[in-house]
């Protein structure tokens, strides 16, 4: 089967720094991939290249066989490829619904004729997003919220409605960066469920960063292990646990968590 | 149609007020001056409205709304005019060629300069009105007819009530249903965060330059109806002055706001006119010390908009 997402000997430096340094990975279809590594590693980097909001140096991006790495960051949405941020970007002066629906009708279009003069088009398209975002509501423990706006939302929901907005597009595909950064261990536990059911009812193939040894652990099938802009080493979680180098360069003295 | 189901009750209301000013200009009741402040009054919401389109809900700052307003007027009069077509009857097309050219060299000059941010996009906005400005100045070497600095004379009154009330009012439920709608949705989107928007799948590019360009030819518009409203075109009409006017206007009715800058406009446009008539012939330059010194108060004390408290 071909792998979801393919990378390529990806490669990137902002002025001396090697950020990225020819990192190669695959992703089969279902499976969820875990990236650990120290501070300043470049995992953030290598998500910001698969999404194009940076150029790459060198190396190639496929995503479902096909080479991904020229197009726009809104075309690599559209194709099915969704995100979140390490540091929150929600639209916060926007109602939580609002922040879901706008996700959902990028992909799903009605001219502005249509918006005008309010045809059958429009009403059946908002509809269907308004139910969309209702369910994904739901669906995240939003429910009742979706008129505040989501700067108000706490810390907490704000993470989960980052979430609702990636899942809005419809991926195929969702990068997640540090979702369990800011959470205490009972809300990683709710996250750690979260994630699993969203996995499985969207069937979706997961690349996610994170700090939280027993998060990433328990919820990934591979693990990708960075320092210094390199992979060090890939394995299962039960392997990545014994590597010595991972101890080492990234584990430290206390071991896995 | 639904459109028009839909806009209900603005419908109403709307048919109420022009009755209202109807009855106040048919009974003589106010001077001629007057009534055409209060027509101004409606082209100016509009143009105003096009910079909240722009600014206040997609975040585009523009320090040369006014260029567009004075391509959509000297387009209208200069059509008009040329073609023989002066008259109530073909008043409509002359409009939207205005606005059409507005939006014309908005696309054009938009497509290079909306991907600057802030500050620069308004620098690059302020430029390309004086170049604009100058282009005015110098028409009548492309022209006779459009004046240059001497100004464009003899357009034919075109524009009364009936025209400036319903063409503002239609043109304000279009915009407030694409505000509405997910065009509007995507450029508030834009305005808050672009990375995130194109995360999600808006082609924030696109999506920008949809809003200048609408925004534009809103300006356009109303530059039409303006020109054959004073039926003389000056180049210092279309200055970077009148774009801080219309600035002026969408952040005292408040940033993504419709009704604010409809309000805006009303207090805006009396303010100036009142102090024209309370004040003395001889302090009337006075306004200009007022204006500043208001704004400054404004920007203090409420700068999010009169209307608005809170950022919005
Ligand atoms: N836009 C940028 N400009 C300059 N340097 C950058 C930029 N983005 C990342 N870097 C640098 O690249 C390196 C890798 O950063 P990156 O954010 O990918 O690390 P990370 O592994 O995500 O770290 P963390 O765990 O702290 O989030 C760092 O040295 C960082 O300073
Ligand atoms: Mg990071």
């Amino acid at each position: 089967m071909t792998a979801v997402l393919e990378v390529d000997r990806l490669t990137k430096s902002f002025g001396g720094i090697q950020a990225v340094d020819g990192i190669s990975f695959k992703v089969p279809p279902g499976e969820t991939l875990g990236i650990i590594g120290p501070n300043g590693a470049g995992k953030t980097t290598v998500f910001n290249l698969i999404t194009r909001f940076y150029t790459p140096d060198s190396g190639d991006i496929r995503f479902m066989g096909r080479s991904v790495t020229h197009l726009a960051p809104h075309r690599l949405a559209r194709l099915g490829i969704g995100r979140t941020f390490q540091n929150l970007r929600l639209f916060r002066e926007l109602t939580v619904a609002e922040n879901i629906t706008s996700a959902y009708l990028s992909g799903n279009r009605y001219s502005p004729f249509a918006g005008i003069f309010r045809t059958d088009r429009h009403s059946v398209v908002e509809k269907k997003a308004w139910q969309k975002a209702y369910t994904l509501m739901d669906f995240l423990g939003l429910a009742g919220k979706g008129d505040a706006p989501a700067g108000s939302l706490p810390y907490g929901e704000q993470r989960r409605l980052e979430l609702a907005r990636a899942l809005a597009i419809e991926p195929k595909l969702l990068l997640i960066d540090e979702p369990g950064a800011g959470m205490n261990p009972r809300e990683i536990r709710d996250l750690v469920e979260t994630l699993r059911d969203v996995k499985k009812r969207f069937n979706l193939t997961i690349i996610m960063i994170e700090h939280q040894m027993g998060l990433v652990m328990n919820i990934s099938d591979h693990i990708l292990v960075m320092d210094f802009g390199e992979k060090i080493m890939q394995g299962t979680p039960a392997e990545v646990r014994r590597d010595a180098r991972v101890i080492e360069a990234y584990l430290g003295e206390e071991g896995p968590a | 149609m639904r459109f028009f189901l839909e806009s209900k009750r603005h419908i109403l209301l709307a048919l109420v007020i022009y009755a209202a000013l109807r009855l106040l200009f048919s009974l003589g009741i106010v001077s001629e001056y007057i009534e055409q402040v209060v027509i101004y009054v409606f082209i100016v919401i509009l143009a105003a409205t096009g910079l909240n389109v722009i600014y206040g809900y997609t975040g585009q700052f523009s320090l040369g709304h006014a260029a567009f307003y004075g391509i959509g007027a000297y387009t209208s009069a200069y059509l008009a005019k040329t073609s023989g077509l002066e008259s109530i009857f073909f008043f409509p097309a002359t409009i939207l060629a205005g606005g059409l050219m507005a939006a014309l060299v908005a696309y054009v000059i938009g497509i290079p300069i909306l991907r600057l941010r802030d500050d620069f996009l308004g620098i690059a906005t302020l430029g390309f009105g004086i170049l604009v400005r100058v282009f005015f100045d110098n028409s009548d070497r492309i022209s006779e007819v459009l004046g240059g600095s001497r100004g464009f004379t003899g357009i034919v009154k075109l524009t009364n009530l009936e025209t400036a009330f319903f063409v503002t009012v239609f043109l304000l439920l279009v915009t407030r249903n694409l505000i509405t709608s997910r065009y509007g949705l995507f450029w508030r989107c834009i305005k808050e965060d672009e990375t995130a928007s194109a995360s999600i799948g808006i082609n924030t590019a696109r999506m920008k330059l949809m809003a200048f360009v609408y925004g534009c030819f809103l300006a356009g518009v109303a530059g039409a109806l303006y020109a054959h409203l004073y039926t003389f075109l000056h180049p210092s009409n279309f200055d970077f002055l009148r774009s801080i006017d219309f600035l002026i206007i969408v952040i005292l009715g408040g940033m993504g706001n419709i009704a604010g800058t409809i309000y805006a406009g009303f207090i805006w446009v009396g303010f100036i006119e009142g102090l024209r008539i309370a004040l003395p012939g001889n302090i009337l330059d006075l306004r200009w010390v007022f204006i500043p010194l208001l704004l400054i108060a404004l920007m203090m004390w409420r700068p999010y908009g009169l209307m608005t408290k809170k950022k919005g």
